[in-house]
Formats: C-alpha cells, structure tokens, sequence
C-alpha cells in the first residue's frame, strides 16, 4: 500500500516535471558576488539563485536539501573554483541528478579559471589551516577580475543558451562599459589608499590590495581558518608597535571579537567590508560593493 | 679485518649514491627550467602582442564613434585572448608532472577509544527482540582501537562514478578488512535521476547512510541496532529521483541481494530485499532547514538463525530459526538551525526516527522440527539533540526507546526463548565534543543503557575521531 502510495506520487509528479519548463535560464551562484554578475549579463533572460549569503562562511555550508533542489533545476551553475565551496558543492551537484551541472560540463563554470590567481601555496598541508592548493579563492574584490568573469561568464552563457548570445553579448558590453567608468572612478578616489600598511582579519583581500596597493602586514587568524588565541593576538599588538598598521579589515562574516580586541588596544579602526554582494546595507550589486567597500577603507584612513 | 671490508663498502656505497642522484636531478631541474623559460618567454611576447592589439582597438574604438560596436568586440576578443593566453601560460607552469593526477581522493579515517562500562560488553544483547546478528555491543572495556575507514573515489569516466569503502579493524587478534561500500554510481542520467550499484549503505531513514564518523554520538540508536544490526547495508541496485521542484523531494528504491538481517543468508536468483523512501526537505527563512523522510523495507528471510537458551539435555545454546516476511517503516525528520545560516559559531540539530517492524512466519524452534506460527510487532525510536554554543564545541542528548510490543509464538512456551520475553530497553545518552578542525574531534560521552533486563549499564566514553587526506564534503 505504502510501495503504491510512492509510486503514485511519482507519477504525478512525473506529469508535473513534463510540463514545458518556465523559458529563462536557472542560474544556480555559489555565492552572491556571481549571482549579481549573472543578473548583469544575463538580464531578464535568466533566472538567478545564490546558494550563500553575504553572512554565511562560504568555507562553512550545509549541503542543504533546498540547495540540491535549485540544483536539480539549473542550467547553469557559477562556482568561485579554487576549493571554496568544496565542502558542500560536490554533494549538491552529485545528489542533484542533474547531468548537465556536473565538472567538466558547460553547464559548470568556476570563476576562479579566468582570473590570475594568487596566494598559490609552495606547499599542502592541512598543519597550515584551511588552504587552498589552488591559490587564494576570494577573488571578487579585485575589479578587473569582475571584469575578466563577466566576459567568461558571458561566453559560457551564450553556449548554455545559444538562443541568448546577442542579448548576453549587448548586456556585457553595457556592463563593461559601465563598470571601466566605475573602475576609473574608484582608482582615483582610492590614491590615498596606496602603500597604506594593514592587518586582515582572514586572508579574504589578497585581491583587493593587489588592486589598491595595500599593504598587508599579516592576518589576525594564526592559520587559515584558526580562530586567534590571545597569546597570538598579543604578539601581534607587539608587531604592530613596531611596524604601525592604519587598521583592521575583516568581511562581513566573520567574528568581530579578535579584531575589536585589537583595535581597541592599538587604537586603529576595524573596517567592517562588505565582502560581498549584500554584506551591508549599500552592497546592493557589484558596483555598489565596490562603492562601498571604498567608501570605508577611506573612512577607515582618517 | 675481513669484517671492515664490506662495512667500508656500505659506506662508500651510501656516500655515492646521494651524490649520483643529486647530480642527475640537478641537470633534470635544470633542463626543465630551461623549458620553463623558454615557454614563458612565448607566452610574454604573446601576451605583449595581445595587449598591444587591445590597447590599439580600444583607442579605435574611442575615436571612432561608427566603428564602436566592431571595437568593441575585437576588444573583448583580444581581452579574451589575454586571458585565454594567461590561463595557458599559468597551466603549463602548473601541470602536474605525473599520471598519479588521475589518482582516486584517498581518504583515511581513524578513530579510537577509551571506554570504562559495568557490564560486559561481550555479552551485551537487546531483550525482547530477536538478535540482529550485527556488530551491536559496545567495544571492549578499557583501550580500543575502533574501526579505521579507508575510502577512495573518483569519477570513471564520463558516466560513472566508483566509491570504495574498507574498514580495518581486529577480530581475535587477527587483522581483518571488511567491505563497507563498494559501488558505482552514474553521473550523466537524465530527468533527476541517479543509479547505485555495488554494495551500499541504504537510503532509508536519514542517520542510515552517514558513516559511523559523522555520527554525533558515539554508537548508533538502540533501534538502528535491534532492527538493522546497526546498519542497513545490501548489494544490489538502488534508483533515485529529484524531483525538479524548489521544495527538495527525493524518490528512491532499492532492490538487494537481503542477506543480512532483517533478511538470511541465501542461495537463490534475484533479489530478497526490497526498499522504497521518500525524502522531502527545504529552508524556513535563512536560519532553518528541514528535511522528513518515510521509508519501507521489505525482506523474505529463509531459516533467519539465532542463539537462544540452553538444551537442559546437552547444555548447548539451542539454534532457532524463523522464515517468514518482514516489513520495517520508517518515519524521519531533522531540523537544523544556525544564525542566518551561518553554522561556524552556533549552531542546533535535532533529528529523530521512529522504526515500526512486523515480522510474520514460521518459528523453528531448537531445529527439530518443531515449526510454530509466528507474529512480532514492535517499534522503536530516538531523538537526539546537538547545539554548538561556541565554535568548536558542542553539546548533545540522546534519548533511546525499544518497545518489544506484541509476541504471538503459536502456542510455543515463551519461557523456551527467554531473549523475547517482554521488555521495553531505553538508554540515555549525553556527549560534549571539541572539533578544533573539521578533520578532528574529541568527544566524551555518557550514558545508561538499560539494553539488559535488570542490567543497567552506566558507561564512559573518551573517543576521538581523525580524518586525514581528501575529505569528501558531508550529507545534510
């Protein structure tokens, strides 16, 4: 009775499955950076979910049901790569049953296979904390990889849905256009930011101060992923007597406890990033992330 | 002095070698620097043409305002390229120099334990139900080395995708290897839907297809012991099917040789065990997620044996059997809840499951003959509650409770088999663990186990658990 209960739920759903699919593409983002950047190039041909928010450990997710089901409905997933999500996103695209996502597939794109990556570790040991053999995987908040993925992404949007490609292509050369202008603009209002020394919560800004020319004197966190103990934090007050530091950056995510408690002690403001798309309330796209971001550092400067 | 001789060798020899070996890896590294160089040297010049070729179509496309769309796209061509060229470059400079890239992710997972318990746990048993067979008891008292896992996966080829589980362990002083998993499964089917095959932990229920490493407790549920042997593992087939809806529903069935309990040992064609599942699951806001699930499984053992009281005549333990049907239900929820989803400073868990079996048939009793008509219907369940209230460190409890329900033996005398005399076993669990990593984990665990009639077992548990090499992200 119960076997034919099972089977007769099956069927309708079957019916329901064969019903002709809603037109626009299902993009499936591993976080909200790529979701905005798919909504830019894709416009209203696609159809955007984020499988992370901006106050979620991209490193830390479940491998929720609700995730292997927008899976299963998707034409396209945007991953970052570089093992970010490699604690949760092999499980949802094996458990999705959805052959046209899996690795290897057009339907499966890693932003991080377009951009230069850096951070690479010499070597792999899980002694180091969290690392990632590929190189630092936080790669959005440099501009001109944004740029670098949008292209990609719009190239492998018009190989998903060919039906699309001149859209796809107008909507990048907009978003191109727009965002070389923003890029402009950012560059020269962040001058004074130039050479500026700085501690890091976590190792999440590589990028960005390869792009501003920040300075990184270290990160709070002992390890990749290792929450500081006080021992290490002191040394760290110690360290930044000696070579002074402007502040503190940590994303949005993460626990403010071990940056506060330096801040506090060697005077120098925390600077709270957005991080990513939503990770405050003016990130509402890419270029406000940006807009943001800047806007904060610089507040952080004086 | 005879002696010194080949001493003096070995010296000589040891001396040698090294420096032989670093000679010729030195000419290698220098060779294949060489050929770094040279490739990068064509890689820059490329990329200096490249980008001279970008800056001359961006400042065409400045100036010339008619010929903006073409310039456009040459631009975006050349920044294509750019990176394209990039890209190559940076993956010669990183391919692997071996075929041992195509290697399966090993993963090794071992786990130790020291326990302290009143009981014996050799002759730890579940009163009112007919043993399971499995590997139920508790480890030995004191010291312990527990089961170490090793696993290897990787994808075939483009269809299928092959996972090996092996469990190390000791047995009587001698080492043996037991075959976990061993199964394929297909990457590139269509609709949603995915096929097992090998042999396989079961889709039932939801604590079923988690690794005893990933459980939050020490040991499984009393009632995954008494109606699993702890675990539901089979060879045979299994089909799912996601369904392409925003709430998650998964269909699944199992067809299984069924040679382990509930079914028996047996020699025939097809298959005798036989399972259907439903999974349904979603979010609640950001913070919550759920998931329930119902599940049937269904066997035909042929003279299922087990041990059960004393000859009086011979003083040997007397071998009974039953042959018969039996259905197991199962009902499953978990419920997970973090602040805004994010699970790395707090987070809380509760899952729970309620198993239901009805088991009609023959009864062979002693082996001589003496078949009675028999029904059991019995039931059992757990919930189970875990809350990380700092990062790294959890908090958990369990509740444990086996209802051994209605016996009808057919007019066999119950006092003939005393393990099925009425008794409703229940334990309460308590465990605290420190995960520093998620590769690591130390755990101490109490609990009383009143498996036993009159025998209540309170008992310690200091474990740890280690996971090394690649590790394979976790179900929900």
């Amino acid at each position: 009775m119960f076997s034919k209960l099972i089977l007769r739920l099956a069927a309708l759903l079957l019916l329901v499955a064969a019903l002709p699919a809603a037109a626009a593409v299902n993009v499936f983002a591993s976080v909200p950076e790529w979701a905005a950047l798919a909504r830019e190039i894709g416009g209203d041909k696609v159809t955007v979910f984020s499988a992370t928010n901006a106050l979620q450990d991209p490193h830390r997710i479940e491998a929720r049901p609700s995730l292997i089901a927008r899976a299963r409905s998707s034409q396209l997933v945007v991953a970052t790569g570089a093992e970010l999500e490699i604690g949760w996103l092999p499980v949802v695209l094996r458990e999705s049953g959805n052959a046209a996502i899996q690795p290897g597939q057009p339907g499966y794109f890693e932003a991080a296979s377009v951009v230069r990556m850096l951070e690479v570790p010499a070597r792999v040991d899980r002694a180091d904390g969290d690392v990632h053999a590929s190189g630092n995987p936080h790669i959005q908040l440099d501009p001109r990889n944004v740029l670098k993925v949008a292209d990609a992404l719009a190239a492998r949007l018009a190989l998903v849905d060919p039906a699309g490609a001149v859209v796809y292509k107008a909507n990048l050369a907009r978003f191109a256009e727009k965002w070389k202008a923003a890029m402009a603009r950012w560059e020269q209002a962040a001058a004074p930011l130039k050479g500026v020394p700085v501690w890091v919560q976590h190792r999440s800004f590589p990028y960005l101060a390869d792009w501003l020319g920040l300075k990184e004197l270290g990160a709070l966190e002992p390890k990749a992923g290792v929450e500081p103990g006080s021992a290490h934090l002191a040394g760290i007050l110690e360290r930044q007597k000696a070579t002074p530091a402007k502040m503190i950056l940590r994303p949005a995510y993460t626990r403010p406890t071990a940056s506060d408690w330096l801040g506090e002690r060697a005077h120098i403001p925390v600077v709270v990033v957005p991080f990513t798309v939503g990770g405050s309330a003016e990130a509402t796209d890419l270029f406000g992330l940006f807009d943001d971001t800047l806007r904060r550092l610089l507040a952080g400067l004086k | 002095m005879a002696f010194l001789r080949p001493a003096a060798l070995c010296v000589a020899l040891a001396a040698a070698f090294p420096a032989a070996s670093f000679a010729a890896s030195d000419a290698d590294l220098k060779q294949l620097r060489d050929q770094l160089r040279e490739l990068r040297d064509t890689y820059q010049q490329r990329i200096d043409a490249l980008e001279q070729r970008l800056a001359a179509a961006e400042a065409r496309s400045a100036s010339a305002s008619t010929a903006a769309v073409e310039a456009g796209t040459a631009a975006s061509e050349a920044i294509r390229s750019v990176a394209e060229v990039r890209a190559t470059a940076d993956s010669v400079a990183r391919r692997p120099a071996s075929a041992s890239a195509f290697n399966p992710a090993v993963s090794l997972i071992i786990d130790s334990k020291l326990t302290r318990f009143q009981r014996d746990p050799s002759a730890y048993r579940i009163d009112g139900f007919i043993p399971s067979g499995g590997e139920i008891g508790p480890p030995r008292k004191g010291f312990s080395l527990g089961e170490s896992e090793l696993a290897f996966s990787a994808n075939v080829d483009h269809l299928f995708r092959g996972n090996a589980r092996f469990a190390l362990a000791e047995d009587g002083g001698a080492g043996v290897v037991e075959v976990e998993e061993v199964n394929v499964e297909t990457l590139a089917l269509p609709s949603g839907l995915k096929m097992k095959a090998g042999r396989f932990l079961s889709g039932v229920g939801y604590l079923n297809q988690q690794h005893p490493h990933e459980w939050d407790f020490s040991d499984a549920p009393l009632a995954y012991k008494a109606f699993f042997g702890y675990r539901l593992q089979n060879d045979g087939v299994q089909l799912r099917w996601v369904a392409p809806t925003e709430l998650f529903l998964e269909l699944g069935a199992e067809a299984a040789n069924g040679g382990k309990f509930p079914g028996a040992e047996r020699n025939a064609n097809g298959a005798g065990l036989w399972t259907a599942f439903a999974h349904l699951g979603g979010d609640i806001g950001e913070s919550s997620a759920w998931q329930v699930g119902v599940s049937h499984v269904r066997a035909n053992p042929r003279t299922r044996g087990f041990e059960d009281g004393v000859d009086p005549a011979t003083g040997a333990a007397l071998q009974h059997s039953f042959s018969g049907s039996s259905q197991t239900w199962i009902a499953d929820f978990v419920y997970k809840w973090a602040p805004s989803g994010n699970a790395s400073d707090t987070h809380f868990k509760l899952q729970g499951e309620y198993l239901m079996r009805r088991e009609t048939g023959e009864l062979n009793y002693g082996g001589n003959g003496n078949d009675y008509a028999a029904r059991f219907r019995q039931s059992g369940s757990y919930l189970q509650a875990v809350y990380q209230f700092m990062p790294h460190w959890r908090v958990g409890v369990r509740g444990d409770w086996l209802r051994s329900g209605t016996a009808d033996l057919g007019g066999l005398d119950p006092a003939g088999l005393p393990i099925l005399a009425g008794y409703n076993p229940t334990r309460q669990t308590a465990m605290v663990d420190w995960s520093p990593s998620e590769f690591s984990r130390l755990r101490l665990q109490l609990a009383r186990d009143k498996s036993r009639d009159g025998e209540a077992d309170n008992q310690i548990w200091l474990q740890y658990v280690m996971s090394l090499g690649a590790h394979g992200a976790h179900k929900f």
